[in-house]
């Protein structure tokens, strides 16, 4: 293939995938207009790769006519890599500046956005039995992929993650011995069934859905980069908006509440862990 | 049109092949430049402060969402991906590791080659494998200009080795002339002064 003809191909398909994303949209109501390009770009043409499909414009088609293949689709565009206790000074930060506030409440409502197949979730409910909380906080975790869902209400993780979670976990400030939290069989663990009893896992779409109203903490992590600045904005507005006054919001180390409308309605609790605090609105 | 950024894909021994190239750069130099070094998901932003005090470009870890501009050096943070959007912004990614690695110079180079087109050079240097083959393969073939440190001149000559027999690179150049090398063709062939267009 010559080189120009590589530029005027890039040029189509970025034309095929904003027709992509429309049918997707106007089909299914799953928005992914918004996401950041050069992600999605990596994803379908995966996907593509992958499959029997030649262009974009034909996976268009599929997507239309098969709904099996938009499931494939939402697995490929939500990417759902996470592990225990990941970073974890954001979760020894957690304990030392915002659970002393939280031990002063009576109840705690906790919205996990984004939880993918559950592991920060349980990690949360951890570091909240530890500090004597999780018996009054009630947790919803969330996410707009049903299947991850359904694996995050499993607590089901491969053995060979153990160990990484382990160390995660020691560095977090974690109180106890991990092993306590899991039983191991054949090839994986799983989790602690105790650990469920105060999680309502819910199917909610972050860029279509509505307010989750009158949260202590939200924590949303490694979701915000997949989208574009202006869906970013949307986003911290719906957080603002579902938080208490004097809530808590963290979100990933690398992401950033300074390039959006709402960086002056937040105090910053640790600018390097990403942990914001709603001002009290007079 | 000329160019409008630099890509730099760098694994064992990367330190110092960085520095050395990075601090004959002006302070005011042309272009973004967007690097991804093979490095330990756990480790802090020690390697952008080591190369920020030793050049006269201003180095840093890349933020999410922020806009790539001349002047500037944007490693990709530890544990990370970093893509570039085309129109100058930087995401950051945590999807699966790409041939072991994150970031992966595949990655960067592969959505740079698109954002940037013909607007963009990319340089691979010192490494112990092959990632970046890929990436500078597509820089080639979105008519970009491709660029090889001498494996004879790396600390670890696989990845330079795999890069050059990937693709039909543009130069093949000694560690110690690439810094002055880019200065040059930057000058007499650099877009706007903002480094995006």
């Amino acid at each position: 293939m010559s080189n120009d003809q590589t530029i005027n191909n890039l040029e189509n398909e970025e034309l095929e995938i904003r027709l992509l994303l429309e049918a997707i949209f106007l089909k299914y109501g799953y928005d992914f207009r918004d996401y950041s390009k050069a992600h999605l770009k990596r994803r379908i043409m995966h996907r593509l790769s992958l499959s029997e499909l030649n262009t974009i414009s034909q996976m268009q088609h599929q997507v239309l006519y098969d709904r099996w293949f938009l499931e494939t689709l939402l697995r490929d565009f939500s990417i759902n890599v996470t592990e225990m206790f990941r970073d974890p000074p954001f979760y020894k930060a957690f304990r030392q500046e915002v659970v002393p506030v939280l031990k002063t409440y009576p109840y705690i409502k906790v919205w996990h956005a984004g939880c993918s197949s559950g592991e920060e979730v349980y990690s949360m409910a951890i570091l909240l039995k530890e500090e004597g909380l999780y018996e009054r906080t009630q947790i919803y975790a969330t996410d707009f992929n049903v299947e991850v869902l359904e694996k995050a209400k499993q607590a089901i993780y491969p053995i060979d993650d153990i160990k990484e979670y382990t160390y995660n976990y020691q560095q977090s400030g974690g109180l106890a011995s991990f092993a306590d939290y899991y039983i191991a069989r054949y090839d994986s663990v799983i989790l602690d069934q105790a650990l469920k009893r105060k999680i309502i896992f819910a199917d909610h779409n972050l860029v279509t859905d509505g307010v989750f109203g009158e949260m202590h903490v939200i924590i949303c992590r490694n979701v915000l980069i997949y989208f574009n600045r202006d869906l970013q904005n949307n986003v911290f507005k719906l957080f603002y908006e579902s938080l208490r006054n004097g809530g808590f919001l963290g979100i990933g180390t690398k992401e950033s509440l300074r390039f959006s409308d709402y960086m002056g309605k937040f105090n910053i609790i640790s600018e390097n862990l990403k942990i914001y605090q709603k001002k009290f609105e007079v | 049109m000329g160019y409008r950024a630099i890509v730099i894909g760098s694994s064992t021994g990367g330190m110092e092949a960085l520095r050395i190239i990075l601090e004959v750069l002006p302070k005011d130099f042309l272009v973004p430049i967007l690097v991804a070094q093979h490095i330990s998901p756990h480790s802090d932003n020690y390697l952008a402060k080591y190369l920020d005090n030793a050049c006269e470009v201003i180095v840093k870890e890349a933020e999410e969402k922020e806009k790539a501009i001349s002047g500037h050096t944007y490693l990709a943070p530890p544990n990370y991906h970093m893509l570039v959007e085309k129109d100058g912004f930087i995401s950051l990614s945590v999807e699966a590791r790409v041939s072991y690695a994150r970031p992966s110079i595949d990655v960067l180079f592969e959505s740079a080659a698109e954002a940037y087109n013909r607007g963009l050079i990319g340089i691979i240097l010192t490494g112990a494998n092959s990632d970046g083959s890929k990436g500078l393969k597509r820089i080639k073939e979105c008519q970009g200009l491709t660029i090889v440190q001498d494996p004879s001149t790396a600390q670890a000559e696989a990845m330079p080795r795999a890069a050059i027999s990937a693709t039909d690179v543009d130069y093949i150049i000694p560690l110690r002339e690439i810094g002055n090398f880019i200065s040059k063709i930057i000058k007499e062939k650099s877009g706007d002064n903002s480094g995006y267009c």
